[in-house]
């Protein structure tokens, strides 16, 4: 594993069938498999509890997997100690070496390194210019405010030319502004260095904001990993689509291949969805996929309709949201543009109208 | 802020000077008595002098007790915090091994189980070992009953430490061995220090088992003190009482004035 202090250029990372069980709970983590390019920056999405922490420290060495391996750039890293894996690692609280300077928080994986003490200097003048503290380094962290104790956690993380960096929630413990600040330092980082970046987080915007991919977890396993456009245009469980942006559902049983028929509804399934064959399935329509029509417009060709009553209507000055609680009983949320829906008030009754190619069918 | 809420009237001010006057009034009479003139205890005294001192650092036996004495208790100190920090680490990992409850009940029972039990049990073995009147047998008596006093200064220490910097440093390239240096030293030295010092400070008075494992050759200061009340009527033991009193209250003071003034440079 030797190289230069130079090579740039990320590890891909290779999970397989990585499972971790404590004690006779279900598995924390139940046998994923996750590839991640070299280079990609890949966000573990997922609710509380669903394992993406210990993914995350299995890969960096903290956990040890039940099973399953681990592969950095083909090498099985699984039996490594954490100080052997040569991974950066960012923390949700940042943990800094309170009883040292910035500076020397971001020498110490060098000094680990026996790296020279002038390389030692420029390296570390240029990791706290990297992360715009230039001025900063002679403070104790606990001089520093809470964003700029993680941009020298991430100096520190990524100063000794990690070629994978982990970061789990690095910027849960910071208000929305900042956060949103150092979401776009932690891109231009990504774009500058290169290297593979593996970040948890549970906030989808943050997700769709800064991956190459999500891999979305749930109850211990990956439900699907793609970019932001393929989980939100093209989610493959009920789980994806609810957890990322709002859906409405459909919840029924596959008739033949084209129709879908629950209570009171049924409706044209899009071409080619009907790998599922019969059974139990769902239909997801994104609000902005939807259009409400006055019941004397006709039913415009190649489009799916329910009918229903207005019950509200919310203007957002750009679109306004309506919503119409459909006569089968279930209630859809359709986002227009302003000016779209002059007509509607509540009461009145509609129809809810979408392309037929707009439903994503998913399994449930 | 907090100061003023415990400040409490002027009454309950007085109850507790009051208080504290009995509990340590008797203690203080022997250092009006250490400078006596004349050879009785008799109180206050009538004339005064340092020749009780001068008994004290010049007489073979009284001197060969200090030093006894002060060398147990410096090895005590480096044993017990060293033994005392490994088990602290040990019992405040976040994992759990078994035995862990039965390890902290043993290594703290030393607290809890009467002296003189403790003192007949380790003379009887310690006898059949022949350490009884060596230092080694002494060390490890005292370190025994010293260990629960840095568990519990390191304890309070490891309370306001994130173990999360060893997996920090870890992923950083140190070695357990240089995260332990280099980490989680500097950072839990006080309660570390703070133990030694009660590690030196329990062996220094402690006389129960001391007067067991004792022998012509090797005794302790308290020991000889202890027999120097029974056979002589000599006020050497109030200069020795003194000097042991503001030694033991020094050290314990003394981490205290230290933090004080280190946070008011800040
Ligand atoms: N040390 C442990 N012992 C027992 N169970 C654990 C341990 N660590 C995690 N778990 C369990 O494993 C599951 C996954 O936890 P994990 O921390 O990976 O979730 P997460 O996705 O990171 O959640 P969050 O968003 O809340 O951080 C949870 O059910 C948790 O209770
Ligand atoms: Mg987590």
């Amino acid at each position: 594993m030797t190289r230069t202090a130079r090579d740039p250029g990320g590890a891909a990372v290779r999970l397989t069938a990585l499972t971790k069980r404590y004690g006779s709970a279900p598995a924390a983590v139940d046998g994923i498999d996750l590839e991640i390019a070299a280079g990609e920056f890949m966000t573990l999405l997922g609710p509380s509890g669903s394992g993406k922490t210990t993914t995350l420290s299995m890969i960096a060495g903290f956990t040890r997997a039940t099973s399953g391996s681990i592969e950095v750039d083909g090498y099985d890293v699984a039996g490594l100690p954490p100080y052997k894996r040569d991974l950066g690692v960012v923390f949700q609280h940042y943990a800094l070496f309170p009883h040292m300077t910035a500076a020397q928080n971001i020498a110490f994986p060098l000094r680990q390194r026996k790296v020279g003490k002038a390389e030692i200097a420029a390296r570390v003048a240029e990791a706290l210019e990297l992360v715009q503290l230039g001025a900063m380094g002679d403070r104790l962290p606990r001089q520093l405010s809470g964003g700029q104790q993680q941009r020298v956690a991430l100096a520190r993380a990524v100063v000794f030319n990690p070629r994978v960096l982990l970061m789990d929630e690095p910027l849960g413990a910071l208000d929305k502004k900042l956060r949103e600040q150092l979401q776009g330092e932690i891109a231009r980082m990504h774009r500058e260095l290169g290297i593979t970046f593996v970040f948890v987080t549970h906030d989808q915007e943050e997700a769709l904001a800064l991956s190459d991919r999500i891999a979305v977890f749930n109850e211990g396993r990956i439900d699907q990993v793609g970019s932001a456009r393929d989980l939100y245009e093209r989610p493959a469980t009920l789980f994806v689509a609810r957890f990322l942006g709002e859906s409405n559902v459909l919840t029924g049983k596959v008739t033949d291949p084209a129709t879908i028929e629950g209570p009171g509804f049924r409706v044209a399934l899009p071409r080619g969805a009907s790998s599922a064959g019969s059974g139990t399935a769902s239909v997801v329509i994104r609000p902005e996929r939807l259009t409400v029509l006055p019941l004397s417009t006709p039913v415009p060709a190649g489009h799916n309709t329910l009918e229903g009553t207005v019950s509200g209507l919310t203007y957002l000055g750009a679109y306004s949201t309506v919503t119409v609680e459909l006569d089968c009983g279930l209630r859809f949320t359709v986002r227009e543009p302003a000016g779209a829906s002059g007509e509607v008030t509540p009461g009145t009754p509609v129809r809810v109208a979408w392309p037929v190619e707009q439903g994503v069918l998913v399994s449930s | 802020m907090g100061e003023n809420e415990l400040r409490g009237g002027i009454g309950l001010r007085l109850l507790a000077a009051l208080v504290g006057a009995v509990l340590v009034a008797p203690t203080l009479v022997v250092i009006p008595l250490s400078f006596t003139g004349r050879a009785s205890f008799a109180f206050p005294p009538e004339s005064w002098s340092l020749r009780w001192y001068e008994n004290f650092f010049t007489d073979p036996g009284w001197r060969d007790a200090l030093l006894t004495s002060l060398r147990i208790a410096l090895l005590v100190a480096v044993v017990a915090s060293a033994l005392g920090t490994c088990a602290a680490l040990a019992l405040n990992n976040s994992g759990r091994f078994r035995g862990k409850g039965l390890v902290n009940g043993l290594l703290m029972a030393p607290m809890i189980v009467p002296q003189i039990v403790a003192a007949i049990g380790v003379y009887a073995v310690f006898l059949v070992w022949g350490l009884t009147g060596t230092t080694a047998g002494f060390v490890l008596a005292h370190t025994a009953l010293a260990i629960p006093f840095v568990i519990v200064a390191v304890s309070a220490v490891l309370r306001g430490y994130d173990r999360r910097l060893e997996q920090a440093a870890a992923s950083l390239g140190a070695r357990p061995f240089t995260t332990f240096t280099r980490v989680t030293l500097p950072l839990i030295l006080p309660g570390v220090l703070s133990g030694a010092v009660f590690a030196f400070v329990t062996s220094l008075d402690e006389v129960v088992v001391a007067l067991y494992l004792q022998s012509p050759e090797l005794h302790t200061l308290p020991v000889k003190m202890f027999s120097s009340v029974t056979v002589e009527t000599d006020p050497t033991i109030a200069a020795a009482s003194t000097l042991v009193l503001v030694v033991t209250t020094a050290l314990i003071l003394l981490p205290q004035l230290v933090r004080r003034s280190s946070k008011e440079a800040r």
